[in-house]
């Protein structure tokens, strides 16, 4: 009986939706960003990330088919200041030369109501693999998307900071990381 | 009857400050030019909130001025040198304010608020702004620069009365001095 009861709005809400299937694909590397927040001293500090590469196919009729990928340029890295960018490409933090790149592969993606998702991978960094998953909105006008999200990153796990660094008193461990993305649908 | 002496308050807060603002100036001078690490960030930090108490303290201290007016210049004194050691107070205490002023100007500006001791967030009063935030740090320089002067000079004439005008210029603002107990 109950069962009933829900099935009907469900069927309601199916039928709601637009009639053509829109598969997001093309990621609008211009319109899109990859920021962070760290803190240092209790102090927060913004940064960002000025070359990255991200594939993506997402239809939000199929969010569970829902594909991401995402390769950083980790010395394009704004750490805020000029000397931050100098020292967090060194062995310490990033070592770029060893690692120039972070990756991001998604294993999942769930819809968690509404225009809400969660999307769950693997991050590579500094040859430290990790699951992660991240909480995002999907905002549609049009032929584009945009995908904004935030999750925390703990630098410990990717042995981000080390040495002099490894303490959290100057520098904490949680990092947050917002992404905002701009794919337009395929053709 | 007017006061001889200066309030034990403006007293304490004299000396206070003279340690705190000796203390930054060194730390300061120290701190510049050192090399990217976590004792970096902990000692710009540190200065950070050393100087939002002093800025607090000169703001107390003025105050403080306002309600217990200092005691007279000797009487002795031409009124031009009178007139040259009221110019060079106000401009100490114009100093004392610009100075930390200058420094969270600067901290904004090269994109780092200022969060006093770790815990309460100053507002940001600038955006993020490179050139500007490098000229900040030349005006904090400069008007260092110009305090140490105007230090200088300001010791130099205490001790002038003190020892060739033998007035009761210097020892009014000593601490734990007999002379010239607190007639008010």
């Amino acid at each position: 009986m109950t069962k009933k009861l829900i099935a009907i709005p469900l069927l309601s809400l199916l039928f709601a939706l637009p009639a053509q299937a829109v598969e997001f694909t093309a990621v609008q590397a211009d319109k899109s960003s990859l920021a962070f927040v760290y803190k240092q001293m209790g102090v927060p500090v913004e940064g960002r990330f000025k070359k990255f590469a991200a594939q993506l196919a997402f239809d939000p009729a199929k969010p569970t088919a829902a594909k991401a990928n995402l390769d950083l340029d980790l010395a394009s890295i704004d750490a805020g200041a000029p000397e931050a960018n100098d020292e967090v490409a060194g062995k310490a933090w990033f070592n770029t030369k060893l690692y120039p790149q972070a990756k991001f592969v998604s294993s999942g993606v769930k819809a968690l109501g509404g225009n809400r998702y969660e999307v769950s991978g693997k991050m590579t960094i500094k040859g430290h693999t990790q699951d992660v998953s991240a909480p995002f909105t999907l905002s549609t006008q049009g032929t584009l998307a945009s995908f904004d999200g935030a999750f925390v990153l703990k630098r410990a796990d990717y042995a981000i900071g080390e040495g002099m660094w490894a303490d959290f008193g100057t520098v904490a461990n949680e990092i947050q990381i917002k992404f905002h993305f701009v794919a337009s649908a395929a053709k | 009857m007017t006061a001889k002496r200066y309030t034990t308050t403006a007293i304490a807060l004299h000396w206070l400050m003279f340690l705190l603002l000796l203390g930054l100036a060194g730390v300061g001078l120290y701190m510049h030019d050192l090399p990217l690490s976590p004792w970096k960030l902990k000692i710009f930090s540190w200065h950070k909130w050393a100087g939002i108490t002093a800025f607090l303290l000169v703001a107390l201290r003025l105050a403080w001025r306002l309600f217990h007016r200092p005691p007279a210049l000797p009487a002795t004194m031409h009124p031009l040198l009178q007139r040259a050691a009221h110019a060079g107070h106000a401009l100490l205490y114009l100093l004392m304010f610009a100075i930390p002023l200058s420094g969270w100007l600067m901290s904004s500006a090269k994109g780092f608020q200022t969060v006093y001791f770790g815990v309460l967030p100053l507002p940001d009063l600038l955006d993020k702004n490179k050139e500007l935030g490098d000229l900040l740090v030349e005006v904090h320089q400069a008007l260092n620069l110009a305090l140490a002067l105007v230090v200088a000079g300001h010791a130099g004439a205490a001790l002038k009365h003190h020892l060739i005008d033998r007035d009761d210029v210097l020892t009014r603002m000593l601490p734990f001095s007999r002379k010239n107990p607190i007639t008010e």
